[in-house]
């Protein structure tokens, strides 16, 4: 060859020059690919009506991640005319900029489930998680049964949005002292709510288990479950879908 | 003696510490990781005064005759723990595949469920079996190829010990319900600090082995071992940054959310994929399959080509697993092309691999251990053309969210990484415990056929499936609606989903095979009776063409 960088022979009798130029090769594909996502503003572009996750629903999509749901759910509906009419409208990047982690999925065993919210009653998210196949008898999920019988136990959960908030979720500093009386507000209708609806719009303030008298895991579960792809409003966004015909005028 | 008993006093502060950490936890499950770390350090505080080199101080000659010979202890533990592993991550994934076909089998009980032992499957063959086949591969291969004992003998040590510990943690953590949900990285943030020191000291073992050889040329395998770990090391640290909401408890988040969550983490996905399980285990067939063979590498300029080519463009794939999703279409692009070029550089190390076998083809028929390599390069160089394949925007909408993923995954997870390493178990078993040859050359056979059939039912069942529910999902009648609702695709797949099963069943059968055979061959059991693995034998009275004989 009439142009070398460098002798190869060189790297291979010095280790310590071998593992350098590997990790400068396998440094760039994830600088050039990942970095600009930091800063490249149409990455995310800004929506209406997005809004932290309030206390219970946190705690609820704690529960999501803690059970593995994301190994058989998506949640990221894809611009696809069957995806948007079995799920909804398609995924923006704004709805999950709040997502630590990310839940978008890989598989998809059950439905998508980013758009679940308001679309079954919380009474058949109950019977469903605790025997699915009561609700939907070829359903192949694993039941949750344990989810109703369990009281919610987060600890502080004030710690939780303060960590959340260092990772970058904007909790204001009401929301983060509130967090224990938020967490109970929510799931209890005769609760004084008004901290919490004033703190997040769109809030849903019910009893979710069907059991006034306990906050069980199954409220925060369905709680976030009923919040799902509910925030933004999407007729705003459909306008953007201009269909082909109307192009075409 | 000092040391010693400073180095045990250390681990026993340790254990203190974490005993401390157990009882202060208001979340159970953290109190019971806790329990588990630290009655491992009491372990280690005991090991490390108690069994320091008393060999080396009772029976200096002994000592010498070291020196003179490799640091093997820890491969032959290595060997028993990969066989070991595999065993329970196979049976896992025979588990996890037949509640998807009978539900009833996630038993109504929080530990059991698909959703928990799902991460329990891939990380079991993924980081106890790959990974423990790769750890105990590299030390063999670097001591052979710098014609060095193994460096920092007690780090090394520590080095596997401290995997198993991570292997315990992460495994009991999926049962006890602690994830941080990111797949294959799922073990929480004090189980990834862990996992990150004890990387650390598995980088310096190796390079310090490499440092003291007395072979100028560091080998083609080494290269492919250092970029295994220093890549793995980069995506670990990155991928698994987090934020714990309390130090004495498990619950942690990521500092990356949605969009940059997403490439961050299939960055690392893919990556895992690319490093761990292609770099890693092309490194082991770097040395095994010439090993075996016989014949010496096929090309060494094929090698720079592919090695520098491979590690270059792997990074650069992630984005391919966020087809079609909110992640920027730019990203998406670039994932799919870089993912297209990416077959050449993996079809190089196949060619590479089963070329070496030029003039030695012969042994496919005689060597039942080659034949398993040449079956897991062909696996290999066929996973490698159906990803890329995948990649593709257009196939990737219908393959994406399906089974076909899944296939396409354990084509080259059961092909290729689990057929190499079993060639290469069969390959260490009987030199490391000094037998003349593996107990059975047969059930090596039997273990082939077993494992290959397996794998034709998995991948096809799973290419039936994944097309199969793409396509209904996509489904429009005449009346312009879509034909079937989600949970009819569901329950289209139970047949296929047994067929999966029955597949996966035949490949743990062949894997049982093998643990008889490398016991017996650790035991010393005396050689099975059994017809060789010869050709036919040729007689030469019946070579010649038949001459007519005239009537009389």
């Amino acid at each position: 060859m009439a142009f070398r960088i460098i002798e190869h022979g060189k790297l291979e009798r010095n280790v310590a020059l071998l593992g350098l130029f590997a990790l400068v090769t396998v440094a760039i594909g994830g600088l050039v690919q990942i970095t600009p996502l930091f800063w490249i503003d149409s990455t995310i572009e800004k929506v209406e009506g997005m809004r932290p996750y309030t206390p219970l629903e946190q705690a609820g999509r704690n529960i999501y991640v803690r059970e593995g749901c994301y190994v058989c759910h998506s949640q990221m509906v894809r611009p696809f005319r069957d995806e948007v009419e079995r799920y909804g409208p398609y995924s923006l990047a704004a709805e999950s900029m709040y997502d630590h982690p990310f839940q978008w999925g890989s598989k998809r065993t059950g439905p998508d489930l980013a758009r679940v919210g308001g679309r079954y009653s919380d009474e058949w998210h109950r019977e469903h998680l605790k025997d699915p196949r009561a609700v939907v008898p070829e359903s192949i999920m694993p039941p949750y049964a344990f989810l109703a019988d369990r009281d919610l136990d987060v600890g502080d959960m004030s710690k939780q949005l303060a960590a959340l908030s260092n990772v970058g979720v904007p909790y204001s500093k009401e929301a983060i002292t509130e967090a224990n009386a938020d967490l109970v507000a929510q799931a209890d209708p005769n609760a004084d709510s008004a901290g919490l609806k004033k703190r997040y719009a769109k809030v849903q303030v019910r009893d979710f288990d069907g059991n006034p008298t306990r906050l069980t895991e199954m409220d925060a579960l369905v709680a976030y479950l009923q919040m799902l792809g509910t925030l933004v409003d999407h007729k705003k966004a459909a306008a953007q879908q201009v269909p082909n015909a109307e192009v075409a005028k | 003696m000092e040391r010693l008993m400073m180095r045990g006093g250390a681990w026993l502060v340790t254990a203190l510490v974490l005993l401390l950490a157990a009882a202060a936890s208001a979340d159970w499950a953290f109190s019971v990781h806790m329990a588990i770390a630290c009655l491992a350090a009491l372990i280690a505080a005991f090991a490390s005064v108690k069994g320091f080199d008393f060999i080396g101080q009772r029976y200096p000659a002994l000592s010498a005759q070291a020196a003179s010979t490799y640091d093997d202890d820890l491969i032959r533990l290595g060997v028993i723990a990969t066989v070991f592993w595999g065993l329970a991550g196979f049976l896992a994934g025979l588990y996890i595949a037949l509640q998807l076909a009978f539900p009833a089998l996630n038993l109504n009980l929080e530990y059991t469920t698909f959703g928990r032992l799902r991460p329990l499957h891939t990380s079991a063959v993924i980081f106890a079996f790959g990974g423990n086949a790769l750890i105990a591969t590299s030390f063999y291969v670097v001591q052979r190829t710098c014609r060095a004992r193994l460096a920092f003998p007690g780090l090394a040590r520590f080095v596997f010990w401290g995997y198993q510990l991570f292997i315990v943690l992460a495994a009991t953590g999926y049962l006890l319900g602690i994830s941080q949900g990111k797949e294959y990285a799922e073990p929480e943030w004090y189980v990834d600090l862990w996992l990150t020191i004890v990387w650390v000291a598995y980088l310096a073992v190796f390079v310090g082995t490499i440092i003291k050889r007395k072979e100028p040329h560091i080998y083609v395998a080494n290269w492919f071992y250092l970029a295994f770990i220093l890549t793995v090391a980069m995506l670990h640290v990155v991928n698994n940054i987090s934020l714990p909401a309390s130090m004495v408890g498990s619950q942690s988040y990521t500092v990356f959310a949605g969009v940059q969550g997403a490439l961050v983490q299939w960055w690392y996905g893919h990556n895992a994929v690319g490093f761990f399980l292609t770099a890693g285990f092309l490194a082991m067939m770097y040395y095994f399959v010439p090993k075996q063979a016989e014949r010496p590498v096929y090309s060494y300029r094929l090698s720079i080509i592919h090695f520098w080519s491979l590690i270059f463009l792997y990074i650069w794939a992630g984005p391919h697993h966020l087809h079609y999703t909110a992640l920027p279409d730019w990203a998406q692009t670039l994932g799919m092309v870089f993912s297209v070029m990416l077959w050449m550089p993996s079809w190089g190390g196949m060619i590479n691999g089963l070329m070496t076998l030029n003039g030695a083809w012969d042994k496919i028929r005689t060597d039942p251990i080659i034949r398993m390599f040449v079956m897991s390069l062909a696996f290999y160089g066929m996973s490698t053309f159906e990803g890329p394949m995948l990649s593709i925007k257009a196939v990737n909408s219908l393959s994406h969210y399906t089974d076909w993923t899944i296939g396409h995954v354990h084509s080259g997870a059961l092909g290729w990484n689990g057929m190499v390493t079993f060639g290469c178990l069969y390959f260490l078993a009987p030199r490391l415990w000094g037998r003349q040859r593996l107990y059975s050359l047969r059930m090596v056979n039997w273990h082939f056929w077993l494992a290959s059939a397996g794998i034709v039912f998995y991948a096809s069942a799973m290419w039936v499936s994944g097309i199969m529910q793409g396509l209904m999902w996509r489904e429009y009648g005449a009346d312009g609606y879509l034909v079937y609702s989600f949970v009819e695709t569901v329950d289209a797949m139970f047949p296929m989903y047994l067929i999966r099963a029955f597949g996966g069943l035949l490949y743990l059968a062949g894997a049982l095979v093998m643990t008889v055979n490398i016991w017996k061959t650790i035991a010393g059991s005396p050689l099975r009776e059994e017809l060789p693995m010869t050709e036919t034998p040729h007689n030469p009275e019946a070579d010649r063409p038949a001459v007519a004989v005239p009537a009389e």
